[in-house]
């Protein structure tokens, strides 16, 4: 699958959490998402961007544009902090304890096409998510 | 840091978020909030957000927090106007914002908040 | 013989192919002419640019030294041929046509391949087989690509045809009607959901009323999606009621232990419309010989 766009952004401080926000939107507009597909890979960035900072201590988004044949938006955050020490018990948790440590990841799964993760304590955190058009 | 303003009309407060809320602002809007309810004795507040085009777990678990808290002060909340692409993706992320009341809009909103008064 | 280094072999013959750059275009037009020329569909002139530029691209290719089609070292070529094969699509050649355009160029590439290794055969062998494997994964990327444009060409009709197929009504001020016919799997609901929310919104409307007496049969993913539907509605400020829920449809909700106590649900659309009038504090009066009962 040729990335034929990428772009790397720091996810440090919630000013972070709302440049990537505004990026992915940009980006998604530009490649033709309808408003509801570009609504639901913003709204997942926001999630992990936040995770990023919260749970992993700061980190980075790569956004990467997808193309031929499928056109795609391809976005991976990547931190350096303590990892997750139960990645299946984390996507359960997402949302539904409503809790305040709802870790975004499950429902930043149900709003993407593709999902994957990997991560273990001590090693980091590393979420990729697509959604195509 | 800027503030979202929040209006008196009458024994209701309106306030209408139209920026990008980074969540810092999120929280102070929380916190102004629950001061002016408490200041004015208003009983109601209606949060109009047709301009948001994002609302997130953490929006989404700020307008629960507001409504639970102003219930606290014997005030209603409505939020009102929400987007179809933000309903839609708030439903599959999972948020269902039990608890909040909503409206289509202002005028509805307000209808709302009269009757709860009112009817109580 | 001499085993030459991959990577000598591809600037080798990209070297070859800017030292015979016109006859090679010549040769591949002339290949491209009859019944997969299209002049119709191209002019020479077009297409003879769409070859510098591919020939271009090809060169650079080669001369990163990779006669794999997978490596990024063929991304602009690659994107390239994704937009001739889109264009092509839609302009309406026809799958065979547009390979052909890559394919065509085989015969005069291999023409001066054998031209300049003629003399030692595994070296000749060896080209032949590494570009013909190149130009294959390019034909057949072309073909791909062709396939998807189509493709969507034909979902974006289904999903107008969907949209078409499922009407909002409006039955009053405030009162929308959303009868769906036939089965609702995934792809469906998300057109007919999205175009009942913008119903709501466009019309102002409180109540929706989705009626399904057209609707087969009620398993738990249809359910799921009506639910997701009225949660939606209600989030924006609007009430849904389920209309037309035939008494098997009922047994089956029962039975799957889908929980619709938060919803109303009516048998009859008349019902459900009934509802709605009331929560709208709308009331009719029955007039008795022209006059209005006072």
């Amino acid at each position: 699958m040729p990335v034929i766009g990428a772009e790397n952004l720091p996810v440090q401080s919630e000013s972070d959490v709302v440049s990537a926000r505004r990026r992915v939107r940009e980006i998604s507009a530009r490649l033709g998402f309808s408003l509801v597909d570009q609504t639901k890979v913003v709204t997942a960035a926001s999630e992990l961007a936040r995770n990023t900072i919260i749970h992993g201590g700061g980190g980075t988004l790569l956004i990467e544009t997808l193309n031929g044949p499928r056109t795609g938006l391809r976005l991976i955050f990547e931190d350096k902090g303590p990892g997750i020490q139960d990645v299946d018990l984390a996507l359960r948790d997402g949302f539904t304890t409503g809790s305040g440590l709802g870790l975004g990841l499950g429902g930043a799964k149900r709003l993407a096409n593709d999902f994957d993760i990997v991560s273990r304590p001590g090693e980091g955190t590393k979420v990729t998510i697509t959604r195509w058009k | 840091m800027e503030k979202i303003p929040i209006l008196k009309m009458g024994e209701f407060l309106l306030v209408t978020i139209q920026v990008d809320m980074h969540d810092r602002l999120a929280m102070a809007l929380q916190d102004d909030l629950t001061n002016a309810i408490s200041e004015t004795e208003a009983r109601g507040v209606l949060i109009d957000i047709s301009s948001l085009e994002i609302v997130d777990s953490f929006i989404g678990r700020m307008l629960a927090n507001i409504a639970a808290m102003s219930r606290v002060l014997d005030a209603q909340t409505v939020v009102v106007g929400m987007q179809p692409a933000v309903a839609i993706t708030l439903v599959e992320l999972g948020l269902s914002l039990p608890g909040v009341r909503t409206a289509l809009n202002v005028d509805a909103g307000m209808e709302v908040l009269r009757a709860s008064v009112n009817g109580a | 013989m001499s085993t030459i280094p991959r990577n000598d072999r591809t600037r080798q013959v990209s070297a070859l192919l800017t030292r015979n750059e016109e006859t090679f275009v010549n040769e591949w037009l002339r290949q491209m002419s009859g019944a997969t020329r299209r002049s119709d569909l191209m002019k020479e002139t077009e297409l003879r640019t769409q070859c510098s530029q591919f020939l271009r691209l090809l060169q650079n290719g080669l001369n990163g030294g990779d006669f794999n089609f997978q490596s990024s070292t063929w991304d602009k070529i690659r994107e390239m041929l994704s937009e001739i094969s889109r264009s092509r699509a839609i302009q309406g050649f026809t799958p065979a046509e547009t390979a052909s355009f890559v394919f065509s160029a085989k015969r005069p590439l291999f023409t001066l391949i054998r031209q300049e290794f003629g003399i030692d055969a595994d070296s000749l062998a060896a080209q032949m087989w590494a570009t013909t494997e190149l130009l294959d994964a390019m034909g057949l990327y072309t073909a791909e690509v062709f396939q998807k444009s189509r493709e969507d060409v034909i979902r974006r009709q289904q999903e107008e045809l969907l949209e078409l197929s499922t009407p909002v009504v409006k039955l009053w001020d405030g009162v929308l009607a959303l009868p769906i016919i036939g089965t609702l799997d995934s792809a469906r609901t998300q057109v007919v959901m999205e175009s009942l929310l913008q119903a709501i919104v466009q019309t102002n409307s409180r109540v929706a009323i989705i009626d399904i007496t057209g609707v087969p049969t009620v398993d738990t993913v249809v359910a799921q999606h009506l639910l997701k539907t009225v949660t939606a509605a209600r989030l924006m400020g609007a009430d849904c009621i389920i209309s037309g829920v035939r008494p098997q449809i009922a047994q089956t909700i029962v039975h799957l232990g889908i929980n619709l106590t938060d919803v109303a649900t009516k048998a009859t659309l008349a019902a459900a419309f009934q509802i709605a009038l009331q929560r709208l504090g709308v009331s009719f009066v029955k007039e008795q010989n022209g006059k209005p009962n006072s």
